[in-house]
């Protein structure tokens, strides 16, 4: 599904640049729910946005779904990231003068799809979320759980090979962030592979796997035992 | 470009965000009204001094006669000079082709009766000259001829107004009207540019009031253009010299300046037309002013706007936007407000020139007026401004990578 390897990044800071990933190698089959942890500035973050093509690695390899993604076009970039991955941010990241319906339509929008047929898969989504009744409201009449499903059905709308949430309960309460979790592990039991970063250990540990970094090294890549968010709500 | 979808979102933003775009809206619409106002403001202007002097030739010269003020060559001051027929024939002898058109003048009041209808009007006996120098149109038959001149015949070219008071709604043409008593044939009806009260004149020969009214060769003014071929130094020099002449004619002391009076319209011409060129100039000072501060505003609205959007952007961007659609929702957003203000603005700016124009007359404003592809062209300008001050910083924004515009919270 996705293979990574030998992966570096640095930012430039002023005259000097900080090294961020000091050679990620990282492999995900189809199927799996991986946690990526660690501290703030460990480098979790851009691992995610450059799996998620949103920003771009200086060295190494990455290959998704048998596509090597090197060097690509902004075109071709906004090309991928529309057909293979779906996002889910830890701000929800809604655009605020859209409802509820129109966000989710959006990156079918992009596909080129008829208006008919997104409103169409757009409600069906929603409907899946539990927030049919909610399609015409806009961002700001949502709680933070039901904005999270808003972004969620958004990321699935496009029916993405991929899901990446970057904290995605980071900005919910114990009990939203256990329903939000519990409807992530619904996604990935029906077979959608998952990606997350999150510094919760008890998020983390309702993933398949966890991946430490640390300095931008992998410390620690283990397969846990999966706790139920269900049993938790 | 013509993708209902792609029209869709841009009018589903415009609707949403309502502030952005009366803000943006309101400074195109501001500046093109603007625009509008003070182009046809200046142009107001300008038309009261061209109508000031569209009345009379501009290369007029006028003399008048008066009483001396020195006394000259052993005569007392106090004389009264008076102009006679053979003063005009020693002109046109004496200064020959520099003399374009010459005629004399006879002011005479009369009362003017034609059936029931009575008026008193301003009569001028004059040379067929006359028209010429001072612009008279003959809307209806003919103006005085050499042959009236030379007959004495009693006929008047009457004004489009006296027409109107004394003949109502019949043509003048043909019938006789009776001033002071005796009956005159209307030969011409006129008009004139300087306004309604040269329209409320009656022209008849000088012979002929010369024969009626005194039985004498007396004129009270003679008026003539200098050869248009002349510049303006030599058409000073010509009038200098003929006010030296006509002074030595009538044994008038050079420094009298009361005596004999010439005005040479070429004076106050050239000052009129040194105000025409500065007001011109003024008016392309103020014309590119507005416009440029209105391509200032919209450019800075146009930065704030994507500065705004950069969220919104990563966002689309994330979800799968290429960058030519970025860079064309907020393109097509921005040159659709753009004409749309620019629009309102040019409707608002004529319509109040529209409305306001006719009583601005009293403060030397006439006929404000500012063509509409002038106007047009300033819109068009705001709107390629606008749409090459949006372009830019939304290429800029449609590159900046997704992550560092969702990390802009």
């Amino acid at each position: 599904m996705l293979k990574i390897s030998k992966l570096h990044k640095s930012y430039p800071i002023g005259d000097s640049s900080l090294h961020v990933l000091k050679g990620i190698d990282l492999s995900v089959e189809e199927g799996e729910m991986v946690a990526i942890m660690g501290s703030s500035g460990s480098g979790k973050s851009t691992l995610l946005n450059i799996i998620g093509m949103l920003d771009e690695a200086d060295e190494g390899e990455y290959i998704l779904d048998g596509v090597p993604i090197k060097n690509l076009t902004e075109k071709k970039a906004a090309i991928y990231r529309n057909k293979f991955l779906g996002f889910i941010f830890q701000s929800f990241n809604l655009i605020n003068y859209k409802n509820a319906l129109d966000n989710v339509a959006l990156p079918l929008y992009y596909q080129g799809l008829k208006r008919k047929d997104r409103v169409e898969k757009a409600m069906f989504h929603l409907g899946k979320v539990g927030l049919k009744d909610w399609a015409h409201h806009l961002p700001n009449e949502l709680s933070g759980g039901q904005k999270q499903r808003v972004a969620i059905a958004r990321a699935l709308a496009a029916n993405p090979k991929l899901l990446l949430a970057d904290e995605p309960t980071g900005a919910l309460d114990t009990t939203t962030s256990y329903e939000i979790m519990d409807f992530i592990q619904s996604l990935n039991d029906e077979g959608k592979t998952i990606l997350m970063v999150t510094h919760e250990e008890d998020i983390a540990n309702m993933c398949k796997r966890i991946v430490r970094l640390k300095d931008g090294v992998i410390m620690e890549d283990v397969f846990v035992n999966q706790v139920r968010a269900s049993a938790h709500v | 470009m013509f993708d209902k979808d792609l029209w869709r979102e841009i009018f589903q933003s415009i609707n949403k965000n309502k502030t952005r775009t009366l803000l943006s809206g309101f400074t195109v619409s501001f500046a093109i009204l603007l625009f509008a106002l003070l182009f046809g403001i200046t142009n107001g202007l300008l038309n009261t001094f061209d109508s000031a002097f569209v009345d009379d030739a501009k290369n007029s010269i006028f003399i008048q006669s008066g009483k001396t003020s020195k006394a000259s060559n052993g005569l007392q001051a106090g004389r009264q000079i008076q102009f006679e027929n053979k003063d005009q024939e020693w002109i046109e002898k004496e200064f020959g082709d520099k003399v374009q058109y010459i005629t004399s003048r006879i002011y005479l009041n009369v009362t003017a009766i034609y059936k029931n209808e009575k008026n008193s009007y301003s009569v001028r006996a004059v040379n067929p000259d006359h028209q010429y120098l001072e612009n008279t149109k003959v809307n209806y038959g003919r103006y005085i001829n050499q042959s009236d001149i030379k007959n004495k015949t009693k006929v008047v070219v009457i004004g489009r107004l006296v027409e109107e008071d004394l003949f109502l709604k019949t043509t003048a043409i043909g019938k006789y009207i009776n001033l002071n008593g005796i009956q005159y044939k209307v030969v011409g009806i006129f008009s004139d540019d300087g306004g309604d009260n040269e329209e409320r004149l009656i022209y008849m020969p000088v012979s002929t009031a010369q024969q009626i009214y005194g039985n004498n060769d007396h004129i009270d003014q003679i008026n003539l253009t200098y050869n248009p071929d002349m510049n303006f130094d030599s058409a000073i020099s010509f009038s200098n010299l003929l006010t030296k002449k006509l002074k030595d004619r009538f044994s008038v002391s050079q420094s009298d300046q009361r005596a004999i009076r010439v005005r040479n319209l070429a004076n106050e011409s050239k000052a009129v037309d040194q105000m025409t060129f500065v007001l011109g100039i003024l008016v392309l000072i103020i014309g590119f002013g507005t416009l440029i501060a209105g391509i200032v505003g919209i450019s800075n609205i146009m930065i704030f706007i994507v500065k705004e959007r950069t969220k919104e952007i990563g966002i689309r961007k994330a979800l799968g936007a290429s960058p030519k659609s970025i860079v064309l929702i907020i393109l097509m957003e921005s040159i659709l407000i753009t004409i749309i203000a620019g629009f309102v603005g040019l409707l608002l700016g004529m319509g109040i020139l529209e409305l306001v124009g006719p009583s601005l007359e009293q403060y030397f404003i006439k006929d404000p007026y500012v063509s509409l592809n002038l106007v047009i062209g300033a819109t068009i300008t705001l709107i390629i401004a606008g749409g090459l001050a949006g372009y830019l910083p939304a290429k800029k924004a449609s590159r900046i990578k997704p992550i560092v515009a969702l990390r802009n919270d």
